[in-house]
């Protein structure tokens, strides 16, 4: 089933398919999740030529004013070849963060070079105790003579140990029940009092976890009004919920794409088992997860980047985020399982897209939590 | 649901717990505990340990060194050995090649193999799968030809566990392509250190490296390591799946598995209270926990009915499946349970020997490769596919 796309959405698909097949072979990707970095710089630029970072950025700072479903598009293609670079930490997370609530002078300043590819950010906004919650907050941000001092700890930071500013947020009233009292801020990689712990994720990419301890920042530090970030963070989050479903789309069509050449192309008891209606069957079932997850992220897309109502538009995020956390876990076992103990080796790409895969239902926040979110929302 | 037991049986399983509380060394428990990797050595030691208080084989006839305990005991045993967090007793030689030898090896074998898998001098492992014949076990295409005394094998096997620490292998091969391919398939044991045996590692998608390639190429096997009558291996090969598919069930280990969720969930918390609270996880916990009853139930009655000299079935297949799902299940559990923290991956940090910082809670490293890892179970040993097939055919005559 096709969905319907634009013809610059067409143009856009095709060209980061193209890229992806042309220039981001399997065995380079490999190489380059072993690297010092993770990813390839020289890559990132190429990202920046081809206008893929200022896709979704305003047009006065070089971005091309493009939507939610553009950035799906973006990323389905970038699933399919399993890409590592830091899409969704500097532009999805940081950089949305900056267009919507920076000043001037800090959109100004950094939103055209994330978009040349310059400057790399990346979004500190859990911590150990806070799960999925998004509220749940425990760093603190004290006033001092020169403006604040911060003190806490950050986990999960993606791509947090590359990145040269960090976004974080902090609470300066009320507990995790409370909406009101979040601050976010903008911290330099060196400043003082930043410790991070850098680490590969079980996917393939990197992430940190970093501690800020008493970590002096000034007024121009501060990202949109204080006390009152919730409500950009939930937004900012949902928004990339959507964006890492579309890059769950092209993670499972490149795995259906490789079970379904499997089965056709192994042979067991003299026929191919693609033959057998036992595993014909199980392959539909995956195939319509696929499609209803395809469909469902491209209205979602839709939905999110445009509706505003806020109520509406994060009941669509989460129902996405149930929908690609239980199509994710079918489709991802299965392949395995039909691989065979081919799927289970290392050597076999599909057992990369299928960590990826995982790694994207439990990314903020696993199917439980989403299905009692879309449930808090109201029938 | 508890176990109905009898006084003598809560005896029993008291001894077990005290045996494993004084004999199991502290450095192996933890790294069960804490799924870290273990060596070879840390598998040896303690079944050295278990060899010489006599229990390492409870399952085999009393003659050749087994208990002559009860089904009952025999699983409380399991059991206890699993909440205990001792490594697995390594199945190749006790539970595999074992009960081969003691049905259809001549008195030889049995004087000389048995013994010393008893004393654990022997590691096992399995030459069963090719990459030809996967399901399709029959299919394999390893060759034995005579060549006097001796046979010379040439082929490859593939998945097979442990084989880097193995000194002998149990192997399928073929002796003859006249007939159904099933009759042209000996049970050979073929000794690991015999020149023109190259083993490979096959790294796993965890990081692991259990399995194996093992190529031969003319290696020399003399035809006393044949086991019973030549080209009649498929037929002890199936009595050795049967085996192998009750002691896949692992009952105990999910249990202990389910102990772990709950602990690990205590700790987990979900604004400020413990995820254990939480009410959809409490019936996650539930629905695997009752699974698992009905499956210990079906358990009991196969292991009552092989104590009456009746072998598993085909029904043992039940065993299988619905034991390695519940397995699959419970890494899930565990994976959602740590949240964020399922997402470093840092492979290091499963060698005992690391010492930084964990990052996140110490029990959160080997989880993600768990799951990963655990995706096998439904796979080796007869897929879930193949162990439907057969309970549709022998059993519902489909």
């Amino acid at each position: 089933m096709e969905i319907s796309l634009s013809e610059e959405q067409i143009l856009l698909k095709n060209s980061v398919e193209r890229f992806v097949e042309r220039d981001y072979e399997f065995s380079l990707r490999r190489e380059l999740a072993k690297s010092d970095e993770g990813f390839s710089k020289e890559l990132w630029l190429k990202f920046s030529e081809l206008g893929w970072l200022g896709l979704t950025m305003p047009e006065k700072y070089g971005g091309l004013d493009g939507s939610l479903v553009d950035s799906v598009v973006l990323m389905e293609a970038l699933g399919r070849g399993l890409v590592l670079e830091p899409v969704l930490s500097s532009v999805l997370l940081g950089a949305n963060l900056l267009k919507r609530v920076g000043s001037s002078f800090q959109q100004k300043n950094l939103i055209p070079k994330v978009i040349d590819g310059s400057l790399l950010l990346s979004f500190a906004f859990s911590e150990r105790q806070s799960r999925y919650s998004l509220s749940n907050v425990e760093m603190t941000a004290r006033r001092s003579e020169n403006g604040y001092v911060l003190d806490g700890m950050k986990s999960l930071v993606l791509h947090g140990d590359t990145a040269d500013k960090i976004i974080v947020s902090v609470r300066q009233e009320g507990d995790y029940s409370n909406k009101d009292g979040i601050s976010l801020f903008i911290v330099d990689r060196e400043a003082e009092g930043v410790i991070r712990r850098p680490y590969p994720t079980v996917d393939g990419l990197r992430a940190a976890d970093i501690e800020f301890k008493g970590v002096s920042v000034t007024e121009k530090n501060l990202l949109g009004k204080e006390g009152k970030a919730y409500l950009v963070i939930e937004d900012v989050i949902d928004e990339a919920c959507i964006a890492i479903c579309g890059e769950a789309i092209g993670v499972m069509d490149a795995i259906m794409n490789s079970t379904l050449e499997y089965i056709k192309s192994r042979e067991q008891f003299g026929v191919s088992i693609g033959s057998f209606q036992v595993l014909q069957h199980r392959a539909v079932d995956m195939f319509n997860a696929l499609e209803l997850s395809r469909a469902m992220v491209f209205r979602a897309a839709d939905t999110v980047g445009s509706s505003d109502d806020r109520n509406n538009r994060a009941k669509a995020a989460s129902a996405v985020k149930v929908q690609i956390g239980r199509a994710g876990k079918l489709i991802g076992q299965q392949a395995i399982q039909l691989h065979g103990g081919m799927g289970m080796t290392e050597e076999m790409s599909v057992s990369h897209y299928f960590k990826r895969l995982t790694m994207i239902t439990a990314l903020f926040g696993d199917a439980d939590y989403h299905l009692k979110r879309y449930t808090s929302l109201g029938q | 649901m508890e176990l109905k037991l009898s006084s003598q049986e809560k005896e029993f399983r008291e001894d077990i717990r005290k045996f494993m509380g004084n004999s199991l060394p502290e450095e192996i428990r933890h790294k069960v505990e804490m799924g870290l990797k273990l060596e070879k050595d840390d598998y040896v030691i303690w079944q050295k340990i278990v060899g010489e208080r006599g229990w390492l084989a409870p399952g085999w006839p009393k003659e050749y060194g087994g208990t002559g305990w009860s089904p009952i005991e025999r699983h409380i045993y399991n059991e206890e050995m699993a909440l205990a967090s001792a490594p697995r007793i390594m199945p190749f030689g006790v539970n595999m090649v074992g009960p081969v030898i003691i049905a259809f090896g001549n008195e030889t074998q049995k004087q000389y193999y048995l013994p010393r898998i008893l004393s654990s001098e022997d590691w096992w492992c399995q030459g069963y799968s090719e990459s030809g014949s996967g399901s399709d076990l029959a299919a394999l295409n390893t060759r034995a030809t005579r060549d006097g005394d001796h046979y010379i094998v040439n082929g490859a096997k593939t998945w097979t566990s442990f084989a880097q620490y193995a000194d002998m292998m149990f192997c399928l091969v073929r002796t003859s392509t006249e007939g159904k391919k099933q009759a042209g398939i000996s049970f050979l044991l073929i000794d690991m250190k015999s020149s023109g045996i190259e083993v490979r590692p096959i790294i796993t998608m965890d990081g692991g490296d259990e399995i194996n390639d093992v190529l031969f190429e003319d290696v020399r096997v003399p035809i006393t390591n044949l086991v019973g009558e030549e080209n009649h291996g498929w037929e002890y090969a199936k009595f050795l799946l049967g085996h192998e598919r009750t002691w896949t069930a692992d009952i105990g280990a999910s249990r202990k598995q389910i102990k772990k969720v709950r602990e690990i969930a205590s700790k987990e918390l979900v604004d400020g209270k413990p995820l254990l609270e939480d009410p959809t996880f409490q019936i996650k916990i539930s629905e695997v926990e009752i699974e698992l009853l009905a499956l210990e139930s079906v358990l009991m009655q196969v292991l009552e009915a092989e104590s009456a000299g009746k072998p598993p079935g085909p029904e043992a297949s039940l065993l299988k499946l619905r034991g390695t799902e519940i397995q699959q299940e419970i890494t899930e559990l565990l994976f959602e349970a740590i949240g964020n923290y399922a997402h470093p991956f840092v492979k290091e940090a499963l060698d005992a020997g690391w010492n930084e910082e964990p990052i996140g809670p110490d029990y959160a490293a080997s989880i993600a490769p768990r799951y990963f890892n655990y995706r096998k179970t439904t796979i080796y040993g007869g897929s879930s596919e193949i162990q439907k097939n057969i309970i549709a055919k022998a059993v519902l005559g489909l």
